[in-house]
């Protein structure tokens, strides 16, 4: 590449090594305290892979429904597993959903968005025509069409997931890229012979990198919330697999003798939301600092 | 506006005919041979046969579609495998739960927020505000069914104050089923309250730095009449994108509120149905509930022009 095309100047994308970035991150409440529960939600999950308490599937009626305390720091469940194990697993299960879900709406939304914004036109009206219709199934709906016809699990739970989370980043990425293709160096970059395909790779991707990473804790936390909601109902991860949600849905009908069975798995589900919602924030106003100015 | 309405209709019609063949596609054709299905593996090919031109899936899915697309228009879905009732009676049954507890949860939600978010915005960054929008962060992270469960167990189990579900039905008076759907509404209002509680203070913020409002307060228009003829009014906007975005929140988490509190809404009818098999019932409730999803985006799409007429013109 000797066509001058690397002495165009690129934006800076607001990247993580910018100068005085971590100061700032630092300093900032909701990101600390966000990265803090999103770190301890990590560490449990990464954590039960190799130790857990108790075995989160042997079964020891003898010990069902103990209270907190003694072996059992959060007491056992009506099989009696330990509470603390199974919610240490059930964290892998949020990762996992979480991951891959934001995973398949990340690559999948973020190239249409792109695609749109870059050969506008008919293509971009077809790409948002259709993400409107994608609004038209939350993840639920997606989720009840795969298990009638497929049956319940995790698989299809993230696959629903995903889907509902495609539309959402393609429009934003498209809205994200639009602004940057409308910017001077992109039309710089133009005037210099640059295709539409390596404009996209060099220049918007990574300036609209920071409105994803944003969008993608966010949708993280979403992606936790359905799958709870997907599992309560029985249509996410399957026995013997511990999840958040199926804890909740079995807690349930034992509200009357062990009413705390109901508050750990919710009180787990809220922190780890609660957490991903404050990174996505905190990184929203250290990425955009005019933001955080203006809230 | 004629032309904005027509372009919104048009959008309209395309998002529900895309719809439907979506939920066709999937739960009509992927499915495969839904007499099979039903009738078991153990069934004679015969009487698949017979139960398949009963049911009228031996057609080819184009007819199939036609006819199910246009029964719809008529009100006509078919008939349940399971129940063998009309599918039209069962919704409508199921409805008649559906649509108030959905109606219930929105005015909660709509005034649950639009006080705590006035209100934050008008102490910006004072004591009040903190502490609205620290209960907001809250509420986001708290999934519905389980604020369900918690206030099963504090206002049912411990107070005793409310059944711990079902519903006696409209027949035993209106105040008694408002009573029963309080609960799930209520469970359903706060998380989504708190999301729009914090667009309404961030809206009433905007609002509040724009140069007419400082024009109204030079003026001598009071605080509260600025608020109140100026600054709410303008604000609405976003709020109202999102409340529409919400009420299809709503109608999903019907869903998962209604199996909770055991009631017979549309959300217990398509999991009973899953597990019938009946997938006519599921199809019709699937289209049913995407339906009023996109229904609810487009009149949201029409208040914005009534409220802003600036919107036609740009024509979003």
């Amino acid at each position: 590449m000797s066509d001058g095309i690397d002495a165009i100047p690129v934006a800076a994308p607001p990247v993580l090594h910018a100068p005085g970035f971590w100061k700032r991150a630092f300093n900032h409440r909701s990101f600390v305290i966000g990265a803090v529960l999103s770190l301890l939600l990590a560490l449990a999950a990464l954590l039960s892979l190799f130790w857990t308490p108790h075995s989160p599937y042997e079964v020891d009626m003898a010990a069902k429904l103990l209270p907190p305390g003694g072996g059992h720091w959060l007491g056992t469940d009506p099989y009696g597993r330990d509470v603390v194990s199974l919610l240490l697993v059930g964290a892998r299960a949020s990762i996992v959903v979480g991951v891959i879900a934001v995973g398949i709406g990340l690559v999948i939304g973020t190239a249409f968005g792109l695609l749109a914004a870059a050969r506008r036109g008919w293509v971009e009206e077809a790409i948002m025509r259709l993400s409107d219709f994608g609004f038209a199934f939350p993840a639920i709906l997606s989720a009840i069409m795969l298990t009638a016809v497929f049956g319940a699990g995790m698989v299809n739970a993230i696959i629903a997931i995903g889907i509902y989370n495609i539309p959402t980043f393609a429009r934003i990425t498209r809205a994200s890229a639009n602004a940057v293709w409308s910017r001077e160096f992109v039309l710089a970059a133009r005037a210099c012979g640059k295709g539409a395909f390596s404009i996209t790779m060099e220049h918007v991707l990574p300036n609209i990198m920071s409105v994803l990473i944003v969008q993608a804790t966010i949708r993280f936390a979403i992606a936790i919330l359905a799958e709870a909601a997907l599992s309560y109902l029985g249509l996410g991860t399957q026995p013997p697999q511990p999840s958040w949600g199926r804890m909740l849905s079995e807690a349930q009908t034992l509200m009357f003798q062990a009413p705390l069975l109901a508050v750990f798995p919710g009180v787990a589900i809220a922190l780890a939301v609660l957490g991903l919602n404050l990174l996505g924030d905190g990184l929203r106003d250290l990425f955009d600092p005019r933001l955080a100015r203006k809230r | 506006m004629s032309l904005f309405l027509f372009k919104r209709l048009i959008t309209l019609i395309a998002t529900l005919v895309g719809a439907s063949v979506v939920v066709f596609l999937v739960l009509e054709i992927l499915p495969g041979n839904a007499a099979q299905i039903l009738m078991g593996p153990d069934a004679s090919p015969e009487a698949v046969q017979a139960l398949a031109a009963k049911l009228g899936i031996d057609r080819p899915p184009i007819e199939r579609y036609w006819n199910w697309v246009s029964g719809m228009l008529v009100g006509d879905l078919g008939t349940s495998y399971a129940y063998s009732t009309p599918v039209a009676e069962l919704v409508l049954e199921r409805l008649a739960l559906t649509v108030p507890l959905a109606l219930i949860a929105m005015t909660i939600t709509t005034v649950l927020a639009l006080v705590a978010g006035i209100y934050a915005a008008a102490r910006h960054n004072k004591l009040g505000d903190v502490g609205v929008m620290g209960l907001s962060q809250i509420g986001i992270a708290i999934p519905n069914f389980w604020f369900a469960i918690l206030l099963i167990l504090l206002f049912s189990v411990h107070l005793k104050w409310f059944s711990a579900g079902g519903f006696p039905g409209w027949d035993e008076g209106i105040l008694q089923g408002i009573k029963s759907l309080l609960l799930p509404a209520i469970s359903l209002a706060v998380v989504q309250s708190a999301i729009l509680a914090r667009i309404t203070r961030s809206a009433v913020l905007e609002v509040l730095r724009e140069d007419f409002v400082r024009t109204a307060r030079a003026k001598g228009v009071s605080r509260r009449g600025t608020m109140w003829g100026h600054v709410l009014r303008n604000a609405m906007i976003p709020v109202i994108t999102v409340m529409g975005l919400q009420f299809a929140e709503l109608l999903a988490g019907t869903i998962v509120v209604e199996n909770v509190f055991y009631l017979p809404g549309l959300g217990r009818l398509i999991f009973q149905s899953i597990s019938n098999r009946d997938l006519i019932v599921v199809r019709n409730c699937v289209m049913l509930l995407a339906t009023m999803v996109v229904v609810v985006n487009f009149v949201v799409d029409m208040l914005y022009a009534v409220i802003d007429p600036r919107v036609k013109a740009s024509d979003i």
